[in-house]
């Protein structure tokens, strides 16, 4: 009952939130600031930040409890393999919704054969793991990619992405990908070509040489479908492309925080794996087996 | 007198001859890879999302690795007053700095965005290991450009009495600094030694750490050893040392002035690689005995794999066996074998260098990733491209063609001064 309630009401805020303002989008914010601010302003706040950051990383590093509890969402997956036929539709979906180039797949569904001859093989669809303790963020050297306080998120600034693609080394997952500015033979030219990618609302034009060419990407658990407030709604379909196209409801998404949410109580009920739980990256994607 | 070509002998001056002829081939077959890499970007490059670096990364551990050998030998000259090494003291601190240039170009061109270099000095993550070798990368870099600059105040401020254009340069260079005397030189020297002092943590910080870079990484098992910092040291020693034996054969009035010098550094680089040695033996026995898959996996592939060749014909055939044979029988009382082996050396370790960065990558860190997802760029197996060869190679060649002009105009041992004496 309380359930239904709460979600009558989001429903209106986010029915007025999406109608009255654009979506907020941090990465511009964070932009215009540094467009403003003078270079040594920059530099000193830059270099502060990275050593605040740290003292912060110390004093939160058991558990991690301090990150989880200012979070306001914490968004993740839980995917049932039981459910997962292998058709790899989330893969085109997400292929299609964020407009990736050859050689970047967001999510990537791999088959692991059984030794029994009459199981099917079982399937994994495995998109970024948007992990508690994410190893590509600490790597990096310009601070370019991060996990978002609000909702724990990790992005990847485009504008400050260097390209040196330590991150890509440092992830267990092999959840980054390097835009080597290759296209299709397709979709070189026409129509395709020319409608920008809507990650992280930012509509850009991949032409050559400029971002995000030459960047690290990698899923956002399709951030831009977000409202003002970053919630998602599935009933409209803003919902992460791949859970969404996902023949067999094999992929639950959500928001963990929330103990009423469908994948909490899956984690919760169920028996959830995490994969190389033995590096401490505590992942934010569940499998049920 | 003023003379280029001041040869004392035939070898030397052929040996010069074929330096130069090189240094201006790989310049200029490396302007291909140059226009290539400048124009198409990172699309004729073959590595990809799982073998993320390949040659570039691995000549660029390598070069750092030369530049801080040969500054770390450098210091025993005046941080530890070895005089066997004092003739070459000035040298091995230009074939630091030509070496990290050659670093940092190797490193420049892999980044994706050339041109956003410049923010790590500003956006700084100091959680990053690649943060904090940027910033020792300056700090060693300036560091050794204000050493040099005391060792050789005098011969510029000399120099810049000669008439014309180099006068100027030269003049230029010394900052118009007053005519040396006594008592600038011994300070001189002291500053040195002081730089030379602060700049040995320096190196060992910066190099270290970029064995550090690789051996934080959790990820990759094969990477992922306390032993990987030292080990990046003792490689770098033993290269660097290597290097020295190479250019104190071609330079300085060559391998016959320089006999002691190369004998010298010839004991110390044998030392040194069999501890290098006995430290990788360490690594791959002990993962091996242990046996656990992720860890070994990257092991096998340098061992047995594709590329098994990189491991035992260059690194263990040319840059170990060899050079242990000439550095040992009875060839290490001849200085023109010892030179071999010092030019063996540099060649074999960037297989060894290869063999950390490649090996390391070329594993699947989730299983079937390659088969889920296919494409060139999400697979396992690497071989460089063409215009990264050639790119490299311009490196190589620019550096060498830097180093001659280097040694040609900087030279303590100039015409000049036997003119005052």
């Amino acid at each position: 009952m309380t359930q239904q309630k709460k979600k009558d009401h989001q429903e209106t805020e986010i029915s007025d939130s999406v109608a009255i303002k654009t979506r907020r989008d941090f990465l511009k914010n964070l932009k215009d600031v540094g467009a403003c601010a003078l270079v040594t302003a920059i530099a000193s706040g830059g270099i502060m930040s990275s050593f605040l950051s740290m003292t912060d990383a110390v004093a939160s590093a058991p558990g991690g409890s301090r990150a989880l509890t200012k979070r306001k969402y914490r968004y993740g997956m839980v995917i049932d393999t039981r459910r997962c036929v292998g058709c790899k539709a989330c893969m085109v979906a997400c292929k299609v919704e964020n407009k990736t180039p050859p050689g970047v797949s967001y999510t990537i569904v791999s088959s692991h054969a059984l030794d029994r001859p009459d199981e099917k093989p079982v399937f994994t669809t495995k998109p970024c793991f948007h992990c508690e303790h994410p190893p590509c963020v600490d790597v990096c050297p310009v601070s370019a990619t991060f996990k978002r306080d609000q909702d724990g998120i990790v992005v990847v600034d485009y504008d400050r992405c260097i390209g040196c693609r330590y991150c890509i080394t440092a992830c267990p997952y092999g959840a980054r990908y390097f835009d080597f500015g290759e296209n299709y033979t397709m979709t070189e030219s026409g129509p395709f070509k020319k409608i920008p990618s809507p990650e992280y609302n930012q509509f850009r034009k991949r032409e050559e040489g400029s971002s995000p060419i030459g960047n690290v990407r990698k899923c956002t658990f399709c951030l831009h479908f977000q409202d003002a407030e970053g919630r998602y709604d599935k009933e409209s379909g803003r919902w992460p492309s791949c859970a969404k196209t996902c023949t067999g409801h094999a992929i639950f998404f959500g928001d963990f925080n929330d103990p009423e949410n469908e994948v909490a109580r899956l984690i919760r009920e169920r028996q959830p794996i995490r994969l190389k739980e033995e590096l401490g990256t505590q992942p934010n994607v569940y499998y049920l087996l | 007198m003023k003379q280029v070509t001041c040869c004392e002998n035939q070898t030397a001056c052929g040996l010069k001859k074929i330096f130069w002829y090189l240094g201006g081939f790989l310049f200029l077959i490396g302007l291909y890879g140059w226009i290539d890499r400048l124009w198409y970007g990172h699309l004729h490059a073959n590595y990809g999302n799982v073998v993320t670096w390949g040659l570039w990364v691995s000549l660029y551990i390598y070069f750092i690795g030369l530049s801080a050998g040969s500054f770390l030998i450098s210091s025993l000259v005046y941080v530890f007053n070895f005089k066997q090494f004092e003739r070459i003291g000035w040298v091995a601190l230009l074939t630091a700095i030509i070496t990290l240039l050659m670093a940092l170009f190797s490193i420049w061109v892999d980044l994706g965005h050339m041109e956003r270099a410049w923010k790590v000095m500003i956006f700084a993550n100091f959680k990053s290991p690649m943060a904090w070798m940027i910033w020792l990368y300056s700090a060693y870099f300036l560091l050794l450009l204000v050493e040099t600059w005391f060792l050789l105040r005098g011969d510029l401020v000399r120099q810049a009495s000669l008439s014309g254009l180099p006068g100027r340069v030269f003049h230029f260079l010394s900052f118009g600094s007053p005519a040396p005397s006594e008592i600038t030189q011994k300070r001189d020297l002291k500053i040195v030694r002081i730089l030379a002092t602060i700049g040995v943590p320096v190196a060992v910080m910066f190099h270290g750490g970029v064995g550090a870079l690789f051996g934080v990484v959790a990820a990759r098992p094969h990477w992922h050893s306390g032993l990987f910092p030292i080990l990046f040291l003792l490689s770098a020693l033993v290269s660097g040392g290597a290097l020295l034996i190479v250019v104190t054969s071609i330079f300085q009035k060559g391998f016959e002035a320089n006999r002691d010098t190369i004998f010298a550094l010839g004991k110390l680089v044998l030392g040194l690689l069999l501890l290098d040695l006995l430290f990788q033996f360490s690594e791959i026995l002990v993962a091996f005995y242990g046996g656990i898959p992720s860890h070994v996996e990257g092991l096998k592939l340098a061992l047995f794999g594709p590329y098994a060749w990189v491991f035992w014909v260059w690194q263990i055939g040319i840059g170990t066996v060899i050079p242990v044979i000439l550095l040992t029988t009875k060839t290490r009382h001849q200085v023109g074998w010892v030179a071999l082996a010092g030019l063996l050396l540099v060649i074999g370790f960037i297989g060894m260098r290869l063999n950390i960065v490649i090996p390391g990558l070329a594993v699947e860190e989730i299983k079937g990733l390659t088969t889920a997802y296919v494409s060139t760029r999400v697979a396992t197996n690497y071989f460089p491209s063409v215009s990264e060869w050639l790119l490299s190679a311009g490196i190589v060649g620019f550096g060498l063609l830097l180093f001659g002009l280097g040694e040609l105009f900087l030279s303590k041992e100039n015409k000049l001064t036997e003119d005052e004496v």
